[in-house]
């Protein structure tokens, strides 16, 4: 029987499963609904100045980097698993694709933060 | 059957399949008599008693322990002798095969995908040593015994892979009720098997094809939640891939 | 080949559709569904920090782009599909655990109450920090 590398990805999923459900819909609400409409917050909230302050602090980078890297993998093994649940044949290049991307990704944000 | 005059009459819609003649199954549709206390499986047998000796389907205790009768009953996998047909009046009540397994005859499928499944996971106790019989029966707590004790009372009707959608997309997949008959064993204390059944587990077409779906556990007719046997093996799955499992092992069970 | 196969010709039933079938399974799509609103949100705020290190104009141009009805719907929709996922993700967390001596929906119940008070938090922290 063939060994699964789906331990791996399966804990990246968890864990941006967790995170997810934890804060992701106050996330969403706050950066795509409240602040620009300013509802509850005002719109200076995710100010230029506010915003690269938040980038600039280590705790910030390691924040920003958590949410984007665990959301991209989280979402990135699901949305191979439904292709798979919708009949598509899913081998090792949709894999390479899904979870390359996210690795992707992930380099390019923690590159972009690196270089505030 | 009761002795009650059938008063009402209810519509059953059965699959047919013959697979000398047919290509692809249709319905045929008969207008059963019941009494409040018939059963699915009583229509079945009325029908076949009665109407149409052709129509084929298995079944033997009646009584929800022996796992013969499951069936697709308004798309929902049911053991048809714990189903009544007052449940479904005045709406036609549908009859297929249990999803998921090619149809040999009408409402019979082949099985044959689950035994092949059933024998990979080792069901039986894998003891660490051979005990002699002189030395008397291995002692269990009611704590140990309520580890395992769940998932012991499976009765094998295939249901919960009726429930799969996974095991419908892949046939490889060893499935709910042969890993929660993995677990079964594993978590019991008299059993060492970890390490004769971890290939299983940890497999591609083990619990890595499970997308947690778990409606297998919503039709289990005997309350076993293979979903909460499966889920918790992926932890110790991710705990063997990375090497952690080996340190938590006991002793016997240590590779 | 199995040594359980039937000899006999077998008619296999196509899965197509298998998930509109039944309710039970229609909500486990859309589930599964909130992992694409899930990665475009990642994506949006990739986005929005290339901006940021792009220029301050850039940055104003990226929020410009939230406040329309298009970005605004979108985050409608992700909003209650994400709360959705949280929901079914505390639902399924007691399969992941060992049998516990207590009932598992006090694990769900503690994690939906754990998130409410970390969005509170957070949210108490930004309207203080504005």
């Amino acid at each position: 029987m063939k060994r699964s590398n789906e331990p791996l990805f399966w804990s990246l999923f968890g864990a941006g499963g967790v995170l997810s459900a934890l804060i992701g819909p106050v996330l969403i609400f706050i950066t795509g609904i409240a602040v620009p409409l300013g509802f509850l917050l005002p719109p200076e909230t995710l100010s230029y100045t506010n915003v690269l302050a938040f980038v600039q602090h280590p705790l910030g980078k390691l924040a920003l980097l958590t949410v984007i890297a665990l959301f991209l993998f989280h979402g990135c093994h699901r949305m191979l698993h439904s292709l798979h649940d919708l009949g598509v044949q899913t081998g090792r290049r949709a894999t390479f694709g899904f979870y390359g991307f996210a690795t992707l990704a992930t380099v390019v944000t923690a590159g972009l933060l690196l270089g505030f | 059957m009761s002795d009650a005059t059938p008063s009402r009459t209810i519509k059953i819609e059965c699959l047919r399949y013959d697979p000398e003649t047919d290509d692809k199954p249709r319905f045929q549709r008969y207008q059963v008599p019941f009494t409040d206390d018939m059963s699915v499986l009583q229509g079945l047998q009325y029908i076949k008693d009665h109407l149409d000796g052709s129509l084929t389907f298995r079944w033997s205790c009646r009584m929800a322990i022996c796992g013969s009768c499951g069936k697709m009953i308004n798309g929902v996998p049911q053991l048809s002798c714990h189903t009544f047909l007052r449940e479904y009046y005045p709406r036609t009540v549908r009859i297929e095969p249990l999803n998921h397994f090619p149809v040999i005859r009408d409402l019979v499928v082949d099985q044959s995908r689950f035994l092949d499944h059933l024998e990979t996971v080792k069901p039986y106790l894998i003891p660490k040593d051979d005990q002699p019989l002189a030395a008397g029966a291995r002692r269990q707590t009611p704590a140990q015994m309520d580890r395992y004790y769940q998932y012991s009372q499976c009765i094998n009707c295939l249901l919960c892979y009726a429930a799969c959608p996974q095991f419908g997309l892949n046939p490889d997949f060893t499935g709910p009720a042969a890993l929660a008959l993995l677990h079964r064993y594993n978590a019991d204390s008299r059993d060492q098997g970890w390490r004769a059944r971890r290939e299983v587990i940890n497999a591609e077409d083990g619990v890595w094809s499970c997308t947690l779906v778990g409606y297998c556990s919503e039709v289990c007719p005997q309350g076993v939640d293979p979903a909460h046997a499966i889920n918790q093996n992926k932890v110790n799955s991710t705990l063997d891939y990375f090497g952690i499992l080996n340190l938590l092992l006991p002793k016997g069970d240590k590779t | 080949m199995s040594r359980f196969q039937s000899t006999a010709k077998t008619y296999v039933r196509p899965m197509s559709g298998w998930w509109l079938k039944t309710p039970y399974f229609f909500l486990y799509m859309i589930r599964e569904g909130s992992a694409v609103f899930l990665t475009l949100y990642a994506l949006v705020l990739l986005t929005g920090l290339g901006c940021l290190a792009w220029s301050p104009s850039a940055y104003e141009a990226w929020r410009g782009l939230l406040d329309t009805r298009l970005s605004l719907g979108f985050h409608v929709i992700a909003l209650l599909i994400v709360a959705y996922h949280s929901l079914t993700w505390f639902q399924v967390m007691p399969k992941t655990a060992p049998k516990l001596p207590f009932d598992s929906r006090l694990i769900v119940r503690g994690a939906l109450a754990t998130s409410a008070g970390l969005s509170l938090l957070i949210l108490a922290v930004l309207w203080w920090v504005a």
